[in-house]
């Protein structure tokens, strides 16, 4: 089910200022893609504009292209709110909904389309946690409120949340940054178990995080502040951890810079 | 883990939507079969055309887009052009009142009106003015002012840089309880204490103290918001230069906060020179020119418009008079609002830079 | 916020303080202008308790005097004749009124409000939001009478249409029954206190819905909600406290509206099942119109029906601020 990404030329605007310029790459299906690079290079930026969340910002725009599959995810008449299903996110604070069961957090997704029978939804709900490590945790609090797991449990429910929808592609903002070690760790365990069934885009500050869990990596730099960020190589993590091809990679792995 | 449900979204990301200019379209529509079925039924409301009208338009909005665009998208249309229907009708009476007032009221407003009393015109003839009642007003709510602002700062000193315990508790929850005394219940309390049982007779003064009880709140309210906004560093730095503390409020904390201060006095004075009905509890009103607000019945220009429109028999003289008063009163309230959120925002603490 | 209080508590001394730096101090921290200026500030604080203590003991005094001539049951007699020989008055009429009228402002006003205020902060243009919002505020501060003046002359001639058609086609249910007069009942009333909340209930609604919490908004739109799913599931279910109480804050204004009520309203003290023809009475609107002719007794009944519409706003704002309290609670305990 999962989807191959193919971004050509996207540049990405907040009003008049350009945050990100002219970026390509692929990213390949069943795999964990990282973005890497210092503050302010425009990598959560990116990551928006691929299930067209950028827009929502004020003023924010986007040129370019994205392709999913064949499908370009800018093109004419593509209706956001349906891209935004295929392309799922997990953001960087947990946010389940306040005022929802846990088990109407995993199926806000699916309710708003509405023709699932109970019974169903209960299914796709229990496999839905399963797959995010969280069943056995709460499966006899289906009905508490959300907001009264742990800052980890919270996380592993916004992505039962997210992977509830079966999307295509998953996206995380930084997912473990406002985690424990521990909570971390469970979440990345995760994460490699989910590229087996997503193509997963990760931001992460971590640089060991990176190493960890992903496939590639892609490093993302600014020349200067007030400067739009720019991809500076993207390729395999292994390498990109021991022979980055760009002098500017090696710098900041090795903590020279950022 | 295998793909066991069935997928029910459409496979493809190209939703079919309906052109941008739809919802205009669509309007246009329905403010055109208002007007014709209206036309045909021999209504003559305006009211009339434009619910149906509104109606058509939210109606035909989910039609044409649940047809087009699926349910999903209708009910979200409906939901925009429900919101967009909602601002229409608030804004249509809200501008109506403006320009009536403007429009008939300008045809009366000039220099005479403006500085002649009613004096011995009768109701139903045209001429006279308001002098008196912009007099009494400008009493009445100076009195009121002079009052309540200082009481109301101190009050809302205390609160703020002594208040602790149980005294301070009650008056907090008091001010909240003053805050939504009706006016009509505080011109009765002043009539019960001050012109019944003291027997002191209606004056400008007791109309005055009615007032007093409706800004003081307010003014604490405000002065609150403003002096918990002072950063407490500037309090400790004043106190660690051996400065005592009402020397730190009155040198200190007040003049950073001033800004703020003024603004909520004004926006009180704006919302009290507006109030009717205590006044016309305890001031009586009066035709005549009456500069004293210690002794005997004043005028005041809400009441003026009152007593114009009620006590005329609907004569067109009495109405025009009415409409150039609450064009005198609004431009008066205005201009004070403005001016409030003009200075709060020449004075307000520069963020960042 | 406990600064002031450290402030005193001086740092331990090197070595014992001789008895004349003790003595300073002591001084310091009763210093004769710190006395006076607490003094000064605390007994305005006392000034505005004695106030209000004074507004409840006169009015309930001169209601008492009232209500124990009172021939009749102060709660449901149907007639005002407090001057009669046999004083005979009761507030039935006028919880009435100011019920009916309340009711159907609220209907009209809050969902409209709510509307606005999602309009300004989730539907129009940021240009437009802007300045809007500014216009609404402006608007709350247009004074009553002026509302009452355009609401008896511009808005009654307007209703005629609408009354007529209500009563063709709903006159049979009895409550839209229309004798033809001139429309200045309780459902214009209930129109004008409808235009007049407007303002404060969209601007109070605005600011909660503004404050929803964008993380949630964003994590409905990833889902692929559309807007009004977005606002239906994020933005809705934290703002409906707000919304009630701002609603209750607008009804606290809708019951003590004098001026405008008293203008529109042709009055007559009966019960009328139509709202379309004449019938019922505001408290507020009441006291207003019988207050000129009233005598000492006449004016004692005013007052006590005074008190009564008193005691009701207290009990609906109390309902508001203890709403809002707990909302404050609630979204602490989550930050």
């Amino acid at each position: 089910m999962a989807k191959r990404i193919d971004v050509s030329g996207l540049s990405a605007y907040y009003s008049s200022f350009r945050a990100i310029e002219d970026i390509s790459m692929a990213i390949e299906p069943r795999s964990v893609t990282a973005f890497i690079g210092p503050s302010g290079c425009g990598k959560s930026t990116f990551l928006r504009t691929l299930n067209r969340m950028h827009e929502v910002t004020p003023g924010g725009r986007v040129e370019g292209k994205v392709m999913l599959d064949d499908e370009n995810l800018y093109g004419a008449g593509i209706d956001p709110v349906s891209v935004r299903r295929e392309v799922g996110m997990v953001f960087q604070r947990p946010n389940p909904f306040p005022t929802m069961s846990v088990f109407d957090n995993v199926a806000a997704g699916l309710k708003l389309n509405g023709n699932y029978k109970k019974s169903e939804l209960g299914d796709i709900v229990e496999k839905s946690l399963k797959g995010a490590n969280l069943w056995n945790e709460v499966k006899d609090r289906l009905n508490k409120p959300g907001s009264g797991l742990s800052g980890g449990q919270q996380q592993r429910l916004c992505i039962a949340r997210a992977i509830a929808v079966e999307p295509k592609v998953l996206l995380m903002d930084e997912p473990c940054s406002a985690l424990d070690p521990i909570s971390t760790l469970a979440i990345e365990d995760l994460i490699g178990e989910l590229k087996e069934r997503f193509t997963i885009v990760i931001v992460t500050h971590n640089m060991q995080q990176a190493a960890r869990v992903s496939d590639r990596t892609a490093f993302f730099n600014l020349s200067a502040v007030g400067q739009p960020g720019k991809l500076i190589e993207i390729d395999d993590t292994e390498r990109i951890f021991s022979n980055p091809s760009v002098q500017a990679t090696e710098d900041y792995i090795s903590g020279r810079f950022g | 883990m295998s793909q066991t449900v069935n997928d029910r979204r459409p496979s493809s990301l190209q939703g079919a939507t309906l052109p941008k200019w739809s919802p205009y379209a669509i309007a246009g529509g329905s403010i055109a079969l208002g007007l014709g079925i209206s036309a045909a039924a021999g209504l003559d409301s305006k009211i009339q055309w434009g619910l149906m009208a509104a109606v058509f338009f939210v109606a035909a909005s989910y039609g044409i887009a649940a047809k087009v665009e699926g349910r999903r998208q209708a009910k979200d249309r409906v939901a925009t052009s429900l919101v967009w229907v909602a601002f229409l009708l608030a804004v249509i009476p809200l501008v109506s009142l403006i320009w009536e007032t403007v429009e008939r009221g300008v045809k009366v407003v000039d220099v005479y009106f403006l500085t002649h009393s009613m004096g011995l015109v009768t109701d139903t003839e045209p001429g006279g003015g308001i002098y008196h009642a912009i007099l009494g007003t400008l009493e009445q709510v100076g009195i009121a002012t002079v009052i309540s602002v200082p009481i109301g700062i101190l009050t809302a000193i205390y609160l703020v840089e002594y208040g602790r315990g149980r005294l301070a508790q009650a008056v907090t929850f008091f001010v909240d309880v003053m805050t939504g005394i009706p006016s009509i219940v505080a011109g009765l309390f002043i009539l019960s204490f001050w012109i019944i049982i003291l027997d002191m007779g209606y004056s400008g003064f007791a109309g005055a103290m009615a007032l007093t009880i409706l800004m003081l709140p307010v003014i604490v309210r405000s002065t609150e918001e403003m002096l918990k906004l002072v950063p407490n560093e500037l309090r400790e730095a004043s106190l660690a230069l051996g400065v005592p503390k009402w020397r730190t409020i009155m040198k200190v904390v007040l003049p950073t906060s001033v800004g703020g201060i003024t603004t909520g006095v004004m926006l009180a004075v704006a919302r009290i020179t507006g109030e009717t009905a205590p006044v016309l509890l305890l001031v009586w009103g009066s035709t005549f020119i009456n500069t004293d607000p210690f002794d005997g019945p004043q005028a005041s220009l809400p009441m003026y418009i009152y007593q114009q429109y009620a006590n005329s028999g609907g004569s067109g003289a009495a109405y025009d008079r009415a409409w150039a008063a609450a064009l005198t009163l609004i431009a008066f309230v205005m201009i004070l609002n403005l001016a409030a959120r003009g200075i709060a925002r020449w004075k307000a603490p520069k963020t960042g830079r | 916020m406990d600064i002031s209080t450290k402030n005193d508590a001086v740092p331990p001394p090197v070595s014992p303080p001789s008895e004349a730096e003790q003595k300073r101090a002591a001084r310091g921290a009763t210093r004769p202008g710190d006395r006076i200026f607490l003094g000064l500030s605390r007994g305005s604080g006392i000034f505005l308790l004695v106030i209000m203590a004074a507004i409840a003991a006169f009015l309930t005094y001169r209601s008492v005097l009232a209500i124990s001539k009172d021939e009749s049951n102060f709660v449901t007699t149907l007639e005002w004749n407090p001057t009669a020989a046999e004083p005979s008055f009761g507030i039935a009429v006028l919880v009435y009124g100011t019920v009916i009228s309340s009711i159907i402002a609220m209907v009209i006003a809050v969902p409209i409000a709510v509307g606005i205020a999602l309009f300004i902060t989730h539907y129009a243009p940021r240009k437009l939001g802007g300045p809007l919002s500014y216009v609404i505020d402006l608007l709350a501060a247009v004074p009553s009478i002026v509302y009452g003046l355009w609401g008896a002359l511009v808005l009654a001639p307007q209703l005629i249409g609408l009354f007529g058609w209500l009563d063709d086609y709903f006159g049979w249910t009895g409550i839209l029954d229309w004798q033809g007069g001139a429309p200045r009942s309780l459902f214009t009333v209930g129109i004008l206190l409808a235009i007049m909340i407007l303002p404060i209930i969209t601007s109070v609604s605005r600011e909660v819905f503004r404050q929803a919490p964008l993380m949630h908004q964003e994590a409905a739109l990833a889902l692929g909600a559309t807007r009004w799913e977005v606002i239906r599931m994020s933005v809705l279910p934290f703002g409906r406290s707000g919304v009630i109480s701002a609603s209750m804050l607008g009804l606290g204004r809708a019951l003590g509206e004098t001026m405008a009520v008293a203008t529109v309203l042709s009055p007559s003290f009966e019960i009328n099942a139509s709202l379309l023809d004449p019938g019922g009475g505001t408290f507020a609107q009441n006291i207003a119109s019988k207050f000129s002719e009233a005598s000492e007794m006449g004016r004692d009944a005013l007052i006590a029906s005074g008190l009564v519409l008193f005691v009701i706003t207290l009990l609906v704002n109390g309902g508001a601020r203890m709403i809002i309290a707990r909302r404050a609670e609630y979204s602490g305990a989550n930050a």
